[in-house]
């Protein structure tokens, strides 16, 4: 029977071919837009380590003045301390901590000719390569010691040892970085969470390529680099001893695998800045102890421009639902005389109504199709974009069958109105008519 | 024409007459709001800076050892980029308008106030007023007894002692009426922090700072008269004869590269490519915008045509009988033109509620401001002139049934 409804559905569709194809036009550039902007937004809201994000969480305390503070209300801020990053990590209350701060670094490569230039880098502690799982192809992290001892060790991306060494095994090999002699230890698979979560507030860009080189943060501070974001909340005695100044310059993670684990770190927290206010360090007794995703929720990383193109497309996709009701409804009555016969000669209700649904979904899944075509061309032309997450813009197998399932639901919901109108048409009069 | 037979039909044709509203309708009110954002996008990308913006080059250059004597390197550098032909004048700064990266610092009114009255840049550098073409409104030019180095600055804020910081700036117009209103803000104290108090000596007419991210406090700037050393992320800045600038920069970089060939440049570019960098993601928003008004309107034009059609098919017929009775191809032309304007007029009225609804959304969810009125009567031109071209087809081939028709059974 089924069968039937799809050979009636393309001999009605075929009859009409402008009409139809007016329709599938219509359906797919709603369906292309739709597709483009869900992608890119899924994209940009997506969860940067999908393994692991549930138990990193973002600690923060606030050591502003007094003034301007309304208890419960106002929100602690986003980066800390070295002096506050330092007295969590050594605690040693997560499985793991690390502090990390954003800077640039000049590496100056070995070879004869070769000319100097800027990469991006983080300086951070031992912990962070475990703690956010980032994937090793030579060697490995730090250790803790090292970071005490400020050695001169480095971990570097591997598309900077692609470039520097052809992608060899580099580990044990020596860069110059900010004339500094630094002997690489390990040297990282191609790793760039999306979103750049611990950038975030750093300095740091929300989306692209991730760092080029890794230092310990002690190492790095030693040889005089500098974040890339500095924030001080009071005068600033001496600016280059951001160590003791009164600025804010470091992002704390840590690594919590259980909830109590999670309530313990929280009244560890509030413990830890009751200390300090009782120490006369602290005025604010706020903390905050956000998840990895709560954390980028609250810094709205989505551009607004996205969330307003993925609105704007659901609004198109609505107006082309609409034209395609229109149409179907415009078909649908043409064939009164039709549905007129095909009810006389024992046709129920139900089987027209199907009969409708079914061309209605034939007119969806041509309408996928070419809004696939449109979504591909759509990304395209967001790759060629210049904004930062242009690269990433690509369809993946689940927003491919998506694109499927939006096109079938968007062309039964538009047939519906039509299906019905035809289902409940009398026969009789329409074999007068005839 | 006589709109109450049109009217007598429409009813017998309710639901695809109110499909064809309806979509009218969504068209306006995403149409009227789409523009809207895009006239929002380009004001701002017409954003004045305040400078002579096709006659300045930046070059930022690293140096790979540190120089001994910042301060004397970076008035070599700017004594070599003199002496390149066709260079009008030179600059040192920490930043440009429109740069992104940035210096900024709370601004009080009394050193003793808890909050900052606002938050505005500072520019630091020399010979930054003429050589960014930017106008002095009222008062003097920084003097170079003026300036004070960053270090001896640094220096004299931890210890507090205000022999060594600086004393007057220049600021903008539009920063001067927010403090001030209407009043001579020339020999005003401005607090940076409590011992930092500069006086006003100058106005500037415009100078947009490197963050403009927000319109309203795009102009919040001063100048400062701190000297840039060669080891910060100084920019020089070349003013030159808009033809001239490509050969400029060439000469520019080849001069500073012979200084010293280790230094690694970082930047290069004309002021052009800043502005052009700074905006480019309102360009593709404005991009992507038009795009989808463009084809929003042809989905609603095809709509259109493929019902006016349907409904030809139908009232060949009655269309027909009237021929027969005397009615000419031009009143059936007119016939269909009319109901098309009837119908796009009732979608525009309601387009018109949906798109202030959709406005106001917007409003409370990405702080744009009130639409215009203006925008509703353009939106109502292009929705009739879109509906009057998309019936026309249909209403031809409406007016060129024949009468014979008429007395044919189907």
């Amino acid at each position: 029977m089924f069968a039937y409804y799809i050979e009636l559905a393309l001999r009605s569709l075929k009859r009409n071919r402008v009409l139809t194809a007016l329709m599938v036009m219509a359906l797919a550039l709603g369906i292309g837009a739709t597709i483009t902007t869900l992608t890119v937004l899924r994209l940009l809201s997506g969860d940067p380590l999908p393994q692991k994000s549930t138990q990193l969480f973002y600690p923060q305390i606030d050591p502003n003045a007094k003034e301007g503070y309304i208890e419960g209300q106002t929100k602690p801020d986003s980066i800390m301390t070295y002096v506050d990053a330092m007295n969590l990590l050594q605690a040693h209350r997560g499985t793991h901590q690390a502090a990390m701060a954003l800077t640039q670094a000049k590496v100056i490569p070995k070879q004869a000719n070769a000319r100097p230039f800027f990469s991006d880098a983080v300086m951070t502690t031992a912990d962070f390569f475990a703690m956010f799982d980032a994937p090793f192809q030579y060697g490995g992290g730090w250790t803790a010691a090292d970071d005490d001892g400020r050695a001169q060790l480095v971990v570097i991306a591997g598309f900077l040892n692609d470039k520097l060494f052809a992608g060899a095994n580099s580990v044990g090999r020596v860069i110059r970085v900010n004339d500094h002699d630094m002997r690489i230890v390990g040297v990282l698979k191609p790793w760039a969470p999306q979103p750049r979560f611990y950038a975030q507030d750093l300095g740091g860009r929300s989306y692209g390529d991730g760092e080029a080189v890794f230092l310990p943060l002690q190492t790095a501070r030693a040889m005089e680099m500098g974040p890339q974001d500095i924030e001080c909340y009071a005068a600033v005695p001496d600016v280059k001893h951001i160590e003791t100044a009164p600025c804010e310059w470091l992002g704390v993670w840590v690594e919590l695998n259980s909830d109590e684990a999670v309530a313990g770190y929280k009244t560890f927290l509030d413990g830890y800045v009751k200390q300090q206010v009782a120490l006369g360090r602290f005025q604010r007794t706020e903390t905050s102890l956000l998840d990895l995703m709560g954390w980028l929720r609250q810094e709205q990383v989505v551009p607004d421009d996205v969330r307003l193109q993925a609105g704007l497309a659901f609004g198109f996709l609505l107006i082309c639902v609409v034209n395609t009701v229109g149409l179907l409804l415009a078909k649908c009555l043409r064939r009164s005389g039709e549905i007129g016969v095909r009810r006389a000669l024992g046709a129920t209700r139900r089987e027209i109504f199907t009969q409708f649904m079914v061309e209605a979904g034939i007119v969806g899944l041509a309408g996928g199709v070419l809004g696939l075509l449109f979504a591909e061309l759509g990304l395209l032309g967001i790759r060629h974009q210049p904004a930062q997450y242009a690269s990433l813009a690509h369809l993946d197998l689940e927003m491919f069958l998506f694109t499927f399932v939006v096109a079938l639901v968007a062309s039964l919901i538009a047939g519906i109105l039509p299906a019905w109108r035809a289902c409940v048409l009398a026969p009789a009069p329409q074999l007068k008519a005839a | 024409m006589d709109i109450l037979p049109i009217l007598s039909t429409l009813r017998r044709h309710k639901l695809t007459s109110w499909l064809l509203i309806l979509e009218i309708a969504l068209t306006c009110a995403i149409v009227c709001n789409a523009v809207f954002l895009i006239g929002q996008r380009l004001q701002r990308m017409d954003m004045p800076s305040g400078v002579a913006e096709h006659e300045l080059l930046q070059i930022q250059v690293a140096d790979v050892t540190a120089p001994s004597n910042p301060y004397a390197r970076l008035a070599e550098d700017v004594a070599l980029l003199r002496q390149v032909p066709r260079v009008i004048s030179v600059a040192s700064s920490n930043q440009v308008p429109f740069g992104s990266s940035s210096s900024n610092g709370n601004i009080r009114l009394d050193p003793a106030q808890p909050e900052r009255t606002l938050f505005a840049t500072t520019y630091f550098g020399e010979n930054l007023v003429p050589t960014l073409g930017t106008r002095l409104v009222s008062g003097r030019d920084l003097q170079p007894d003026d300036f004070v180095d960053v270090e001896t600055a640094l220096k004299a804020l931890g210890t507090g002692e205000s022999k060594s910081l600086p004393h007057v700036t220049l600021i903008t117009q539009t920063l001067a009426e927010r403090l001030w209103p209407g009043q001579n803000p020339l020999g005003r104290i401005i607090y940076l922090t409590p011992v930092v108090g500069l006086r006003v000596v100058g106005v500037l007419d415009s100078l947009a700072r490197p963050n403009a991210y927000d319109t309203a406090k795009a102009q919040y700037t001063m100048v400062v008269p701190i000297r840039m050393g060669a080891n910060k992320d100084q920019s020089y800045l070349i003013r030159t004869r808009p033809e001239d600038r490509a050969s400029v920069l060439t000469a520019a970089l080849a001069a500073l590269k012979k200084a010293d060939p280790q230094r690694v440049v970082t930047t290069k570019r004309s002021f052009d490519e800043v502005r052009r960098k700074f905006f480019q993601d309102d360009r593709a928003m404005a991009g992507m915008l038009v795009g989808v008004i463009v084809a929003l309107l042809i989905v609603t034009a095809l709509g259109i045509v493929g019902l006016a059609s349907f409904w030809v098919a139908q009232r060949r017929r009655t269309i027909g009988v009237r021929r027969a009775l005397g009615a000419t191809r031009g009143n059936i032309l007119h016939y269909f033109q009319t109901e098309n304007f009837l119908l796009a007029t009732i979608g525009i009225a309601l387009g018109m509620v949906l798109a202030y609804g959709i406005n106001l959304f917007l409003m409370l969810h990405y702080e744009l401001p009130r639409l215009p009125a203006v925008y509703f009567p353009i939106g109502a031109v292009v929705l009739w002139l879109i509906g009057q071209v998309a019936v026309l087809g249909p209403a031809l081939r409406a007016a060129a049934v024949p009468p014979v028709v008429a007395t044919r059974s189907v």
